[in-house]
């Protein structure tokens, strides 16, 4: 076809287009070009993006109180001007038609009825009852039996009050975010290689690695910016290699010199074969390992974090154990020598010239390499193992805290480092790396919150699977769900969430914006403020802590998370919360609230609303007379500062485009543990794990185990679950954008066409995917973006209407807790 | 300020309310209970009609208005820049990729379309004949400055 022609019908088109839809478009000839400055001036202010831990910043215009444009921020380090396309449409997110704008509580009869339907109620009338069911519970089964459930998506401030409200207020550590789900097992290998969260390196490392290796993750469709950087570095220099593992081809292979699909949980063989080779090989780098590393051995037969009636957890040597024993470089090599080149091609089904191509970028000393996980490794049974086997490979060949020589565990969450990790919203954690089981940890914390000795609980509360259990089992009945939408996205849906989001017992509250699944599922809903509604802060994947201001009001009757949490404080009494011995102990906290407790305390109250930038709105400091988001920032800092997790003060970060912590003496740190970077790195060293009392970081004898569930002859293929570019998680806010809605409506089931041509399939055949636990109707892809070998299917989790995690399982990670999303066993019906 | 705001919640707000009254109300599931599961709709077919949409706001990525079905994009070759190059649009009357396409991170122009920019369909995306779930109520900003015209007296 020729261009002339194929324009000229282009024109056509357009005409008739334009005069049919009349008031839509309007033809440029028509329009005055407007060029009064009152007019055509925006006001552009910075934000976080609302979507991935890639943390770009992104400036919004508002005029008239409404966002009528986003960019990317070209100041911004991160992005510097980019976005995806998510992210260029973020102007749209708040403003789908169904946006909540009261509490909905079932009723019937004009009374509060499990079985009732939603009726709009007052803020006031949702907490009394909300307030009713937490004080009944609490005095007839204790803190245990109350539970909340929060999120990598919570800002910095809101994570910290819910977190303070549970654990000081209600004495329960039965809070965990959603973080649970996607980054557990990061944090697992973090703990237990280095003894202190997050990554040592940064972004920069893209600009300066020599290689890249993707462990399990497709950047290119989840962490589209990083994936330009890696881009740019890639194919600007020649000479740079990458590297992508993962079970089925995806959008990243596009740029891979070394593509590499391996059976389900074989990356753990394969991760012991490239230290095999390392070692073989002589690449050990001797001086680095010597001064700066641990071996050790780790407990085996740990289990899958089912539950502990099911005959795989039983049958476990060791169900849930993180133990590990001291053992030498010797035994670790004698340790992974069985994992040869030919057992590794063998079992994963890479081809060994590839698998050699891998091990070798490691173990050339000229070459810096970057690696890169997320899901892939973090959504796995063995997923804290993973990460410390990666980890091994870095340690090994010295490759770490060095410009371009990066272990890099990527974050799913806008702030699921700032505020899940950092904040500690975990069900076993407090600020700043401390946790609820250590006496000394809970004093530093009652300390800081200025609480009577023992407020803390010191036991392990429950975490996200194990909360869906007791729901169902009738052991948490008053439940708060903030910022997430759990139904859609745990596992197992049908036999563990929804009955237990259902059990008369319960009481469920679901603070959102708009009327998820899981706001169906519930028994209260609370409208909820979102994004640039309110002050925010969010915590990214290089320690980089942003800020933004409320840039447009929330619409009426919506509130904030942190607003909900803190004016829920104030219907408590300690005398309805805290026992009598600690009451006893401490008379003078006698006939307080919790929001003076815990919120009026002298300290969160201590900045005035003067201080309040005066080009802003801040609907929660307006409301309670205090710039409680600066008061909150300023309290939980203490936490960290001084110890290895220093913040700015909180206006710093409202005018730079972020920090990365530690920020000490207003620098901010780009790689940890490295002399010539680091601050906590003393004494000259050149390298210091002081996260470890030694200062060393320790390698781990790991081996391969199964999978929970493999496929067999009933339920012959393998389901791995994930996202698509064009939709945030749920898709709770890009499926109401028209325009990425219409990019990608439905969730299909992506597989090989050979396998559909052997169960008669065509593509866009109606499909069910049924597995032991439930199933789905979808349609067939046979030609997308994802070509999953034969024997796997990948169905994006997105969609409502296709709910994918009624077939999941919700086996864990034993130590880290997290769902394995990536390995259950299915079989597919013509539907 | 907060006006407009208001008034644009406040229509759709009596829409959601009757909308409430049933129990199955996840908009996205069209009243399907939670434990059922509908039938999917049959699959959406591209857009191929070559009319290029008006953007949101002008920095918004345009959206492609042709399939792409096939289109090879990876480290070998741009299937796109064979009509969206510069040298290539005489030809093919496609628009040109953006300049800002070719600075790189520094803001410098380079030769070619920079290389943080190769992967187009991160940011350029077709669209299908699906017809979106909810409406999105996202006002154009030339509807903004009426409305701001209107609130001080047309100019």
């Amino acid at each position: 076809m020729s261009g002339i022609s194929r324009r000229d019908v282009i024109k056509a088109q357009a005409l008739a287009a334009a005069a049919a839809a009349a008031g839509v478009a309007v033809p440029a000839s028509a329009q005055n070009l407007v060029t009064d400055a009152s007019l055509t001036d925006l006001k552009w202010s910075k934000a976080a993006c609302r979507f991935c831990g890639t943390g770009c910043s992104i400036m919004v215009a508002t005029k008239a109180g409404r966002v009528v444009a986003t960019h990317g921020d070209a100041e911004s380090e991160v992005n510097r001007g980019l976005n995806c396309v998510k992210g260029y449409f973020l102007s749209k997110i708040m403003y789908g038609s169904d946006r909540l704008t009261t509490p909905l509580l079932r009723k019937k009869n004009g009374k509060f009825d499990k079985d009732g339907e939603f009726e709009s109620v007052s803020w006031d009338e949702a907490f009394d009852v909300m307030a009713e069911k937490w004080k009944a519970t609490l005095k007839a089964k204790g803190p245990k039996a109350v539970g909340m459930f929060g999120s990598g998506q919570w800002t910095v401030w809101e994570g910290y009050a819910a977190s303070k409200l549970m654990k000081a207020g209600f004495r329960s550590n039965n809070i965990d975010p959603n973080a649970r789900h996607c980054m557990a097992s990061a944090v697992g290998g973090f703990i237990r290689t280095f003894g202190i969260d997050e990554p040592m390196g940064c972004y920069d490392d893209f600009e300066h690695a020599d290689a890249f290796v993707v462990w399990g993750a497709n950047m290119a469709e989840m962490h589209p910016i990083l994936w330009t950087r890696l881009a740019d570095r890639r194919l600007s220099h020649p000479h740079v290699k990458v590297a992508v593992l993962s079970t089925f081809e995806n959008r990243s292979f596009d740029l891979a010199d070394i593509p590499a699909v391996f059976t389900p949980q074989t990356d753990l063989i394969i991760a012991n074969y490239v230290a095999n080779h390392i070692i073989q090989s002589g690449a050990v780098n001797e001086e680095f390992v010597s001064q700066y590393v641990n071996f050790r051995k780790g407990a085996q037969d740990i289990g899958y974090g089912l539950r502990p009636d099911n005959p795989l957890e039983m049958a476990a040597a060791n169900a849930g154990s993180g133990a590990s024993e001291p053992m030498s470089m010797e035994e670790f090599a004698e340790f992974v020598k069985p994992y040869t080149l030919d057992y590794a091609a063998e079992k994963s089904g890479v081809p060994k010239e590839r698998l050699q191509e891998i091990a070798e970028l490691y173990a050339d000393p000229d070459r810096k390499v970057m690696s890169l996980w997320t899901m892939g490794v973090n959504q796995h049974t063995r997923g804290v193992w993973m990460n410390n086997l990666i980890y091994n490979i870095h340690l090994m060949t010295g490759k770490i805290s060095q410009p371009g020589n990066s272990p890099f565990s990527l974050t799913g969450q806008p702030s699921a480092c700032g505020t899940a990790r950092e904040v500690g919203t975990f069900s076993h954690r407090l600020p700043a790396d401390l946790v609820v089981k250590n006496p000394e940890h809970r004093e530093i914390a009652e300390t800081i919150w200025q609480l009577p000795t023992g407020t803390v609980p010191g036991w392990v509360g429950a975490h996200a699977v194990l909360q869906n259990r007791m729901l169902k089992d009738g052991e948490i009945n008053c439940y708060w769900v903030q910022v997430n939408n759990n139904m859609q996205a745990a596992p197992n849906m049908m036999q563990e969430g929804l009955p237990g989001y259902r059990n008369p017992d319960n009481f469920i509250v679901v603070s959102d914006a708009y009327p998820t699944v899981t706001a169906e599922a519930a028994d209260l809903v609370l409208p909820t403020a979102m994004w640039v509604e309110k002050e925010g802060a969010y915590g990214n994947a290089e320690r980089r802590t942003q800020f933004w201001h409320q840039l447009v009001s929330p619409p009426e009757g919506a509130m904030s998370d942190m607003w909900q949490v803190v004016e829920f404080s104030k219907r408590f009494k300690t005398e309805d919360v805290w026992p009598e011995e600690i009451l006893n102990a401490s008379p003078n906290y006698k006939g307080k609230t919790l929001y003076e407790v815990l919120f009026a305390n002298g300290k969160v109250d201590a900045y005035p609303n003067d201080q309040l930038s005066k080009e802003y709105g801040n609907h929660e400091a307006e409301d309670f007379g205090f710039y409680i988001q600066k008061g909150l920032f300023e309290e939980y800092a203490a936490f960290g500062r001084g110890h290895g997790h220093d913040l700015a003060d909180f206006d710093t970060y409202h005018e730079v485009r972020g920090l990365r912590w530690p920020v000490v003496n207003g620098k901010e740190t780009r790689w940890r543990f490295n002399g010539k970077y680091d601050p906590y790195v003393t004494d000259g060293a050149d390298f210091k794990f002081y996260g470890k009392p030694d200062g060393r970081a320790v390698v781990f004898a790991l081996p391969y185990e199964p999978p929970a569930e493999s496929p067999d002859e009933e339920y012959p293929f393998w389901l791995s679950t994930g996202r698509v570019l064009e939709h945030w998680h749920s898709g709770s806010m890009t499926q109401r954008v028209p325009e990425l809605f219409k990019a990608m409506p439905d969730a299909v089931c992506f597989m090989h066409p050979d396998d559909a041509e052997k169960l008669g399939l065509r593509r866009g055949a109606g499909v069910r995917i049924v597995s032991r636990r439930g199933e789905i109707i979808s349609r067939v892809e046979t030609r997308g973006r994802n070509k999953p070998p034969r024997g796997l299917i990948f169905v994006p989790w997105f969609d409502a209407r296709q709910l994918i995690n009624k077939v999941t399982l919700d086996a864990t990670d034993p130590l880290s807790k997290q769902t394995d999303f990536k390995k259950c066993a299915v079989r597919i019906e013509a539907a | 300020m907060k006006t407009l705001a208001r008034i644009m919640f406040g229509v759709f707000a009596l829409v959601s309310v009757a909308a409430f009254a049933q129990d199955q109300f996840a908009t996205m599931r069209s009243s399907t209970p939670l434990a059922d599961n509908a039938a999917p709709r049959p699959m959406s077919k591209p857009e191929n009609t070559d009319l290029r949409q008006v953007r949101n706001y002008p920095e918004q990525p345009p959206l492609i208005p042709h399939a792409i079905d096939g289109y090879q994009v990876d480290k070998n070759s741009n299937k796109c820049l064979t009509c969206h190059a510069r040298a290539a649009v005489a030809d093919s009357q496609a628009p040109m990729v953006s300049i800002t396409h070719f600075m790189n991170r520094d803001n410098q122009f380079l030769a070619s379309v920079t290389p943080r920019r190769y992967f187009c369909n991160q940011c350029h995306v077709p669209q299908t004949d699906a017809r979106p779930l909810v409406e999105n109520t996202f006002v154009d900003v030339d509807k903004v400055i009426d409305y701001v015209k209107s609130k001080e007296g047309a100019k």
